[in-house]
């Protein structure tokens, strides 16, 4: 069997998911080979994690067409950071003209929405499970063989499974990385108070601690836990019993939320930094964690994944619009271009504010703090911050502002 | 700059007398099309001695795109605005833009002095799928007139004769066609950026252009004019280290035009 298509997108998470549906609103046709299971991927347990979108990436998954997320995300209407809290605490409140930051969104309503949104598109052919055992970029073109002999043609090719992707290695792009000697423990709690919608993240120099609001279940308040603690501790934090676990959390935030319990369990995950040394070579783009993949302290991971979705889409509806080859190295170029900087801003942003946050004692706390009144007094220092948590800084592609192309 | 054909053509027996640079019967710029004819191998890489032409061609399509949608009413997202139309792309190179064309839904005939070029251009169209009509030669070498569209990349100021050349496309466009050319202008500003400084810090091949024939925008609408067209549209096109290629409102480097006939 030989199926041909405009984009060959290897891997199918969310940032490939979400390619192939935002190119099939403007008909670029595209095959999506993924190596999982879908039915073990869709199960409640595959994923228990929470991500804070962004609120431009949030209009992204409006504009593909994701109604069924309308209801799902929890708005975050106030970010509270403090210095292991001490006061002054940094507060950032957004109006009714900027919206909400962002919104706190469960995984797997995303993974599912995708998934369903993947399925009905019409112009997307999604093989899963399966495995690419040959791939080959021309200068006429792309093509890939599966284990069981079908092959895939495309001008463009998509690099997209992640951060350890083999098209990124076959590519021979190099990757800075490195890994944090911090690992995240993740949990979803139920609490005794509301969250009225405030996200707080409460710096310690072992790491931030945060607790990110999220949709009430079955009348219940939620709050997403994420609580990054020294790598060679994170097992441990992760297995203590449940009195101990909780009972520290509630130190740690300061006893904001009232009594607190499990809604799920507490789970690892080691945090790292990489970045590659370019996004593109020879009819090949990479998106998302296959390019860059950053430490979640302000939850920008899969945000920037989604702005390459909406910068990729718009060069290639562009490209589409004027006749081009999808796979022209200019078009390539305008998406790395646009890409590049952004992401490396925010890597970096990142990689500093952990260095910053991680410096032990009282005189770093104080400088900290310091630090904390004097971005309160400064209201533009405050709207960049804001704007980069909601992901409008920067030239946008379209699709963040909600508009189509 | 740079372009694609060499030459032009002309219409026919008419014009015999006073051809400058060439012995044949035709107007082909010989030593220009021995010039193009050289550089053909290179023409598909984006990196290579077409690099400018490269850059520069998402911008002059997007022109093109524009005045497609406006002039002959379609949709700004059709992906084929061009079905059933008949497109000319005469200096067609090795087929930088005649694919776009195509691909847009275009019946197109490229035309090209450099046979060099022709072939390369042939082949690579094969290996896209895509079904275009090329041909060597020129513009007398076309045989079907009527066309619907005519594009005129960066070629009249490569021609031999631009007053016979613009004729001469003027004889194949439809009653009801729309014609888009570009060309460099002649001014201080385009002698520095294309020939001081494209030809040789930005890669256009050294000798790709004489300035001494390159066309003031006054000029060019003269030579319309007489040849029975009507400029509708014209603008800019300028280039930024920044920004690279962008259409502007200021036309002193290079211009495209819009031109429809006189009704």
């Amino acid at each position: 069997m030989h199926l041909k298509a405009d984009v060959l997108i290897l891997g199918g998470g969310f940032a490939g998911m979400a390619l192939a549906v935002a190119l099939d609103r403007y008909k670029i046709s595209s095959v999506v080979v993924d190596t999982s299971d879908p039915v073990k991927m869709l199960e409640k347990n595959f994923d228990g994690r929470t991500t804070a979108i962004a609120s431009s990436c949030w209009k992204l998954l409006q504009a593909i067409g994701l109604d069924s997320l309308q209801d799902k995300g929890c708005p975050i209407q106030t970010v509270r950071a403090s210095d292991q809290l001490k006061t002054p605490d940094l507060c950032f409140k957004s109006s009714e003209s900027t919206g909400p930051s962002g919104y706190m969104l469960e995984n797997r309503y995303l993974r599912q929405a995708l998934y369903e949104a993947t399925l009905a598109a019409e112009h997307v052919t999604l093989l899963q499970p399966a495995h690419a055992v040959e791939v080959e970029r021309h200068h006429d073109g792309v093509s890939a063989t599966l284990e069981d002999g079908r092959k895939i043609t495309a001008p463009l090719l998509v690099g997209a499974e992640g951060r350890g992707s083999p098209t990124r290695q076959a590519a021979g792009i190099n990757l800075t990385r490195w890994n944090y000697n911090h690992a995240a423990v993740i949990s979803t709690l139920f609490h005794e108070k509301p969250h009225h919608h405030i996200a707080h993240e409460i710096f310690y120099p072992k790491g931030p601690i945060a607790l990110l609001p999220m949709q009430d279940e079955e009348g219940r308040h939620r709050s997403a836990l994420v609580w990054t603690v020294p790598r060679q501790e994170a097992e441990a934090v992760k297995n203590l019993p449940k009195q101990p676990f909780l009972i520290e959390v509630s130190r740690l935030t300061g006893d904001i939320l009232g009594e607190l319990d499990f809604a799920s369990q507490p789970v690892a995950y080691p945090l790292s930094f990489q970045f590659s040394s370019k996004m593109t070579d020879l009819r090949l783009a990479l998106i998302a964690d296959a390019a860059h993949g950053i430490h979640p302290i302000a939850g920008q991971g899969l945000n920037l994944g989604l702005r390459d979705v909406a910068a990729l889409t718009e060069v290639l509806v562009e490209g589409r619009r004027l006749g081009m080859d999808l796979g022209d190295a200019i078009l390539l170029e305008r998406y790395e271009r646009w890409r590049s900087l952004d992401n490396f801003t925010i890597a970096a942003g990142t990689d500093a504010l952990v260095r910053l946050f991680s410096v032990p004692g009282p005189m770093a706390s104080f400088v900290r703090r310091i630090g904390f009144k004097f971005i309160n007094r400064l209201d533009f220092i405050k709207s960049f911050f804001l704007a980069e948590a909601r992901g409008d800084s920067g030239k946008l592609p379209r699709l963040l502002t909600g508009n189509s192309l | 700059m740079k372009a694609s054909a060499a030459s032009h053509s002309l219409s026919t027996k008419e014009q015999t007398s006073d051809k400058k640079n060439t012995q044949t019967s035709s107007t082909i710029d010989h030593h220009q099309a021995t010039h193009f004819g050289k550089m053909a191998k290179d023409w598909w890489n984006p990196f290579g001695s077409s690099a400018m032409l490269h850059r520069m061609n998402p911008v002059r399509l997007s022109y093109i795109r524009q005045a497609i949608d406006q002039y002959f009413v379609t949709a700004f997202g059709n992906p084929f605005p061009l079905m059933g139309k008949k497109v000319l792309d005469i200096g067609c190179g090795a087929g930088l833009l005649s694919e776009p064309l195509s691909r847009l839904g275009g019946d197109v005939t490229g035309v090209d002095a450099a046979s060099e070029n022709v072939a390369v251009a042939k082949a690579h169209a094969e290996q896209q799928h895509l079904k275009i009509n090329y041909m060597a030669g020129d513009l007398e070498t076309v045989e079907d007139s009527h066309f619907d569209l005519i594009t005129a990349m960066e070629v009249l100021e490569h021609v031999a004769d631009p007053a016979e050349f613009i004729q001469a496309i003027a004889a194949k466009l439809d009653q009801n066609g729309l014609l888009i050319l570009s060309t460099p202008n002649r001014t201080l500003l385009s002698r520095m950026m294309i020939i001081g400084i494209g030809e040789t810090l930005g890669g256009i091949p050294a000798k790709t252009h004489d300035w001494s024939r390159f066309l003031k925008p006054e000029e060019t609408k003269v030579l319309l004019e007489k040849a029975g067209l009507v400029m509708t549209d014209i603008i800019g096109m300028t280039w930024t280290p920044l920004r690279g290629f962008s259409l502007s409102h200021n036309k002193a480097v290079d211009y495209l035009m819009t031109i429809q006939k006189k009704s």
